[in-house]
């Protein structure tokens, strides 16, 4: 079924709602990690900082607040169900209006500037932002958006590596830690650890990324993969970094890795970390305009 | 791990008080700087149009609502990573008499030396709970450099900022440096029981 021009305003002011909302309700798995993670914690001074998390947490959904100042890269991660009949390219252009008209109309700050003039447009896009992934699924007939609004400085806390296939499963684990802790209190931990491991390089950086979107403490559905995450988290908490880099005993509240295939002489390795908040919010919208919000 | 109140400007005398762990809340104005604003004043040398002396510097860079002509009310006031500003520490303390630096993540172990030669410290603010500390804020009592939004410099009056963790104090020593260098022990006697390093 074809849909309507209404359709197309409707995904805008959809995603108008995401960006905002996504800044102020932090999601429910994020929000138990925390609470289990403070609960838990024996440093004096990691107790208070879990005390300033919770406390925003509550503040940005009880008073409608923003949780944190940073409102991010805007990255959506778009699903379009096979059966859907639409204009990929009004349906892009009413993401990005979207996108500005949560900067405009809250208002919130635009974060993003050109990479060498450092001009700031005041609408959080450019070129080639916000960022969008699109990804189709077989005999779905609903839009599904992801957004992440991607806080700098976990992002800045990225890592690549192409490493060779003789460097193995151990060079992956070895660069996953050290590069976590290497990162140390920039990112805003505890942190949420996403790993992309094959693929090629932009791939691998991508799937990384994605892990970061999935929901708290998922495991990967394949054993070997499942139980890599957990090795990692397990050694990552480990270390004692703590909240805020200040010490204490939870660094990670989760490791996530994706995975692709690769090519027969390469090893990609990528790390792309989540702050504590671990923002996203998601809404599934039918062809005739329904919209069913979550995370 | 003692517990201090102060009230902007700060002396010498009140940051060498203060040790590593301690926790510290703070009243009066405070500059919010960031990547923008001191890459002006030290690259393009041009002379911040405020008094710096003794003042507590926030790396931030808030989101506003403009209320009137250079007037502007907080909607989310945060505290973005410290580390981006580090190469500006010695121009902050040694040429403005800047007192305390307020950011998150830590700043490096330069910075540490350069603190105990000038009398200054580095108070960590808890990173992502904005609205914590937005609700702190008494008032946006002016906006410099503007076209620079939003990495204007922001003089911002606090009640009660905080409480912020000593990051940092002027005798040198350096909390998130220290774990972090724990972690790093740590992380290498893993890899090494993983059997991955020898």
């Amino acid at each position: 079924m074809e849909v309507s021009d209404s359709f197309y305003a409707l995904v805008e002011t959809v995603c108008r709602d995401l960006y905002i909302k996504s800044l102020k309700e932090i999601p429910p798995d994020v929000v138990e990690s925390i609470k289990r993670a403070a609960a838990k914690e024996t440093k004096e001074v990691a107790k208070r900082i879990f005390s300033h998390y919770l406390r925003s947490i509550e503040l940005g959904k009880k008073e409608n607040m923003m949780v944190c100042q940073d409102t991010g890269i805007p990255i959506y991660w778009v699903k379009i169900g096979g059966k859907l009949r639409l204009d990929g390219s009004k349906l892009e252009q009413a993401i990005i209006r979207g996108t500005e008209r949560a900067t405009r109309e809250h208002p919130l700050r635009s974060s993003i500037v050109s990479p060498l003039k450092r001009e700031n447009r005041q609408t959080s896009t450019g070129d080639h932002i916000p960022i969008i992934h699109y990804e189709f699924i077989a005999d779905s007939d609903v839009l599904d958006i992801l957004f992440m609004p991607k806080g700098s400085g976990s992002e800045n806390m990225s890592f690549m590596k192409m490493l060779v296939p003789a460097d193995g499963i151990n060079g992956i684990k070895k660069f996953v830690l050290e590069n976590v802790v290497g990162a140390g209190a920039k990112p805003c931990p505890p942190m949420v650890v996403g790993v992309g491991i094959g693929g090629s390089s932009d791939l691998c950086m991508t799937l990384a990324k994605k892990a970061t979107s999935r929901p708290v403490g998922s495991q990967n559905p394949d054993p070997q993969i499942a139980a890599l995450e957990a090795e990692l988290c397990d050694a990552i908490n480990q270390t004692g970094l703590g909240p805020q880099g200040l010490g204490g005993d939870t660094t990670a509240l989760g490791v996530h890795i994706e995975s692709a295939w690769t090519h027969i002489t390469c090893n990609p390795v990528a790390v792309n970390i989540q702050c504590w908040r671990a923002e996203r919010r998601r809404a599934i919208i039918t062809p005739d305009g329904k919209v069913e919000e979550g995370f | 791990m003692a517990e201090f109140r102060f009230k902007t400007p700060l002396t010498e005398a009140d940051v060498r008080q203060l040790k590593i762990g301690d926790s510290v809340l703070l009243d009066g104005v405070i500059f919010g700087v960031r990547d923008g604003n001191l890459i002006r004043v030290f690259d393009k040398n041009v002379a911040p149009p405020c008094d710096w002396k003794g003042a507590a510097l926030l790396h931030t860079a808030p989101n506003v609502r403009k209320i009137g002509p250079g007037k502007y009310e907080p909607i989310c006031v945060g505290t973005t990573t410290s580390m981006r500003m580090d190469r500006f520490t010695e121009g902050l303390l040694r040429d403005y008499g800047v007192r305390a630096i307020l950011g998150k993540g830590g700043l490096s172990q330069n910075s540490a030396a350069l603190m105990k030669q000038y009398g200054a410290v580095y108070l960590s603010v808890t990173g992502g709970a904005a609205a914590m500390e937005t609700l702190q804020i008494e008032e946006i009592e002016k906006v410099y450099w503007e076209d620079l939004m939003p990495e204007c410099i922001w003089q911002i009056r606090f009640k009660g900022l905080g409480p912020m963790t000593v990051g940092i104090d002027a005798h040198g020593g350096n909390l998130q440096a220290d774990v972090q260098q724990q972690a790093k022990d740590k992380a290498a006697e893993i890899l090494k029981k993983m059997g991955i390093t020898s």
